[in-house]
């Protein structure tokens, strides 16, 4: 049954006619239209789908679009702010960290989401916060690098 | 130029090689200069044995284009996933064309307007692609000569080409630019000529390193998937998937399933299906489905499939021989027995396999995450009975394939779907569907007799197979008297594999090479020799040596014979006309069998090396994959049931796991360039099985080596 939802989606205001239990991933992807997020699972496993909520990496797959009705919604579309990427985003570009790019957008959500809570982390706690996003291309070691280049960029959030 | 190379528009008499009139091509791309290449011609040149041609239609390959605006386009039926061809064969183009790679597009995998290509596998997309299109591209460059020597009366000889430039290096002022050349002008030229590729000293673009071209699409999510396209009308689809690979469904009953709102179900026989606006609704509707199978199990599982592979009926294929291994026995000294055990293994590629198909009027197009966009298209054509200029197969970004998108079921699939609903039809297999129908890593059993005699060389190598392939068999040492044997599916037997198997990364070679190397570290510790050098007295391929002693000093290896506690391994190999050479530093937990490999280290060397970035970025992630092989996964089954299901039972490697990583590329830009993007995977379950061996005392040869596996090898040191 279709309701009303309302949330932020990507920093803007939003409000859509939708049926609210199909789960946030396919209706960011069929209906927004913002198909940067993957499915890779549907699980919960691979972290293909991470999205930012309140500034919190969630696996998109794993509730409803009708669960975040009054929140922040922000995808891998919503991470660069006119056109000039997101620091993250070009330290993946500068380190060449990604290969076949499918589990890349979740990468970098996640990543987002861990810088948040931890502006200057550890190498090893790095890998930590990555450990549950799946990349089966064993970009792994770049991924490491450009996040943490990313974290100095943005000068451990300072 | 000569009158018969310039042709109006409309006169061009072609063949239809691939089931479209060639006019067309220039209906879709626009005016400009065609240079068309016969492959025969090109195969001739580069020397490639007969079988690699075999597939490739006569008359031409592939082709490039020229355009009015001097813009160049490389069509390549080749795909990209990830191993970063989008990148490379561009520098290959730029290059032969005298213009820089930034000149050059390339369209990819797309049946209507790319050239046949059997599909992306076996590291061929630039040892033999690439060297096809650059002969063809160094003959446009010489069309191309030829028209400006006479639009400027100037000879080719004092003519000098610069980023598609053409200037009369006698007085500057003279120029024409290849854009001027070909304006308003439809030229064809096949190549009666053996043309030559550029010499190495002369690259500009070829052997510089160049990150991923495609990686801001892929990190700001513009880049598209299969699953990313939208048509209007589209629907989603589920399929009703049996439960075991041995069951015949009996009784269905899909009266609930059509009662979630918007779904309709699709039968064409035990093809059943649901499809759905909202993909949340077709997942929900598919398991509302009640059916029931009869099954016809054969009594085997993930444990006792190596015993049943050596007492199948087989078929024994003798692959080749040396010598007399009767008489190699009687010099040796010192004789070994062993057998290696390798599991099923699955792709796990991070996007599943997804198509969408559209039938408008007659004509079925399909996007599709496929390595073989032309074998999709026959798969539709038979199928649904269409002829080739009615089915359009066009593949955008894959997700990952590793052999595995080889297979391209879902696209039949999705194209019949689209057929039967009238409406497009968007398939995106779930994970488990991945784990169903995956083209598995083939399970083996590996048996080697070997020997040596006094002066630790080898003297006796009896090397059998038992369904797991043979590539990678090769002994690669000098070894007098050998035997190689591949017991494997009699035809009319019953079939051993009781689900698809096929291409996992460097198919077959990561159980021959485990198998290979751990048998020859056991002969250097009874040969009371180190590792390294106990190879090296056996070996004569320089290629192996050079690689050899490049890991040994990037490593900086210091010589000891096995077990010396320190946990360091050695192996090496070859694949895709490369060669490799590994070393690994292990930690291990007696306790807990838990390994920790500390660092790892491969030098390679692929003939010419396109682009040392990428390659670089193609070790690195096989050298990562291969410690999943190594250590967690195998694909448990019993008769034709799927056990493992999920990305939580199936664990691929994860940043928790990754060691220091460290690559060699050896420079060889004089020879010709070899695979890439597979070689550095071969050895790692060698390289740690020898390195825990080091650590340990402790013998591995079944993988994965769990824990536990660690743990039962430890008790018998």
């Amino acid at each position: 049954m279709d309701e009303t939802i309302k949330f932020h989606l990507n920093g803007k205001e939003t409000e859509a006619a939708i049926d609210s239990t199909q789960t946030l991933l396919w209706a960011l992807r069929n209906h927004f239209g913002l198909t940067g997020t993957k499915f890779g699972c549907g699980m919960g496993f691979c972290g293909a789908c991470t999205v930012l909520i309140d500034n919190e990496p969630v696996r998109s797959c794993q509730l409803s679009v009708g669960d975040v009705a009054g929140k922040s919604v922000v995808t891998i579309e919503g991470l660069a702010i006119n056109g000039k990427l997101h620091p993250i985003q070009k330290a993946f570009v500068e380190h060449d960290a990604l290969q076949c790019g499918y589990c890349t957008p979740g990468m970098i959500m996640n990543a987002a989401g861990f810088l948040i809570k931890n502006p200057a982390p550890s190498v090893q706690q790095i890998k930590e916060g990555m450990e549950n996003n799946l990349c089966r291309c064993g970009a792994h070691m770049r991924i490491i690098e450009a996040v943490e280049a990313a974290s100095k960029e943005m000068k451990g959030g300072k | 130029m000569k009158k018969d190379q310039i042709k109006d528009h409309d006169s061009l008499q072609v063949p239809e090689s691939h089931g479209m009139p060639r006019r067309y091509f220039f209906k879709l791309l626009g005016g400009g200069l065609f240079i068309f290449f016969r492959p025969w011609n090109a195969l001739d040149l580069i020397g490639l044995p007969a079988e690699q041609a075999h597939g490739v239609p006569k008359d031409y390959n592939a082709f490039l284009h020229v355009a009015e605006d001097g813009s160049i386009t490389c069509y390549t039926g080749k795909i990209e996933m990830g191993q970063g061809i989008i990148t490379s064969l561009p520098q290959m183009m730029a290059d032969e064309l005298n213009v820089s790679v930034g000149m050059i597009k390339i369209v990819m995998g797309d049946t209507d307007i790319c050239p046949w290509d059997q599909g992306t596998w076996g590291s061929q997309s630039t040892r033999i692609f690439g060297q096809l299109m650059r002969t063809a591209t160094a003959e446009a460059r010489g069309v191309l000569l030829d028209l400006a020597s006479k639009q400027l009366g100037v000879p080719i000889a004092e003519l000098e080409v610069k980023d598609g430039i053409i200037t009369d290096t006698k007085d500057p002022k003279k120029t024409v630019s290849y854009a001027q050349l070909t304006k308003g002008q439809k030229i064809e030229k096949f190549l009666d000529v053996k043309p030559s590729m550029m010499d190495h000293t002369k690259f500009k673009e070829m052997g510089k390193s160049y990150n991923h071209v495609d990686s801001t699409l892929k990190v700001t999510g513009e880049a598209k998937y299969t699953g990313d396209m939208k048509l209007p009308g589209m629907v989603f689809a589920r399929i009703l998937r049996p439960p075991s690979h041995a069951a015949k469904l009996t009784t269905v009953d899909y009266s609930e399933a059509e009662k979630i709102a918007g779904t309709k179900v699709i039968r064409d026989g035990d093809f059943i299906a649901v499809i759905n606006e909202n993909r949340d609704k077709a997942d929900e509707a598919i398991v509302k489905i009640k059916a029931e199978y009869s099954f016809n199990e054969v009594q085997v599982n993930d444990k006792t499939i190596y015993d049943f592979m050596v007492k199948a009926d087989s078929n024994a294929m003798a692959l080749k021989s040396t010598g007399d291994v009767d008489a190699g026995e009687k010099l040796c000294d010192k004789k070994f027995e062993s057998e290696f055990h390798d599991p099923y293994l699955a792709h796990v590629a991070i996007e599943t396999h997804s198509a969408l198909a559209q039938l408008e009027v007659d004509k079925m197009t399909v996007w599709a995450a496929t390595q073989s966009p032309f074998g999709l298209r026959e798969g539709i054509m038979r199928e649904l009975n269409l002829p080739a200029e009615k089915v359009r197969v066009v593949t955008p970004f894959v997700g990952g394939g590793f052999g595995g998108k080889g297979e391209f079921k879902q696209g039949i699939e999705a194209a019949k779907l689209a057929k039967l609903a009238g409406k497009p039809v968007m398939l995106v297999w779930t994970r488990e569907e991945e784990f169903f129908y995956d083209t598995f890593h083939p399970a083996g059993v590996i048996k080697i007799k070997s020997g040596i005699d006094k002066d630790g060389l080898i003297k006796l190598w009896d090397y059998n197979i038992y369904y797991s392939g043979t590539r990678g068999a090769d002994a690669i040492y000098e070894i007098p008297n050998t035997k190689f044997t591949h017991y494997d599916q009699k035809r009319g037997g019953s079939p051993v594999h009781q689900f698809g198997t096929g291409a996992w990364r460097a198919p077959n070679n990561n159980t021959n090479t485990f198998a290979r190397e751990v048998q020859i570290d056991i002969m250097a510790t009874a040969a009371g020799i180190d590792p390294l050098e106990f190879r090296r007295k056996n070996l004569k391929d320089v290629h192996i040596l050079d690689c050899l002693k490049a890991v040994a000093d990037k490593f900086g290896y210091v010589p000891g014979k096995s077990p010396s506690g320190r946990g360091i391994g050695v192996a090496c190999g070859a694949d895709a006309g490369a060669w490799v050479a590994h070393m690994a530093e292990v930690k291990v937990d007696k306790s807990t069998g838990k390994v920790k490999v500390v660092r790892i280290a491969c030098a390679q060397d692929m003939g010419l090396c396109i682009n040392p970035e990428g390659a670089t970025i193609q070790m690195e992630g096989c050298m990562t994959m291969g410690l999943g092989y190594t250590f967690t996964e195998e694909v448990l089954f019993e008769g034709g049931k799927i056990l493992t299901h999920s990305l939580d039972a199936y664990d691929i490697p994860k940043f928790s796991w990754l060691p220091k990583i460290d690559t060699v590329v050896l420079d060889r830009k004089d020879q010709p360039p070899q695979g890439g993007g597979e070689p550095a995977i071969i050895a790692i379950g060698a390289v740690i099985a020898n390195a825990i061996f080091d650590a340990t005392g402790a013998r591995l040869y079944r993988l994965p080596m769990t824990p536990e596996r660690v743990l039962e090898a430890l008790k018998k040191v």
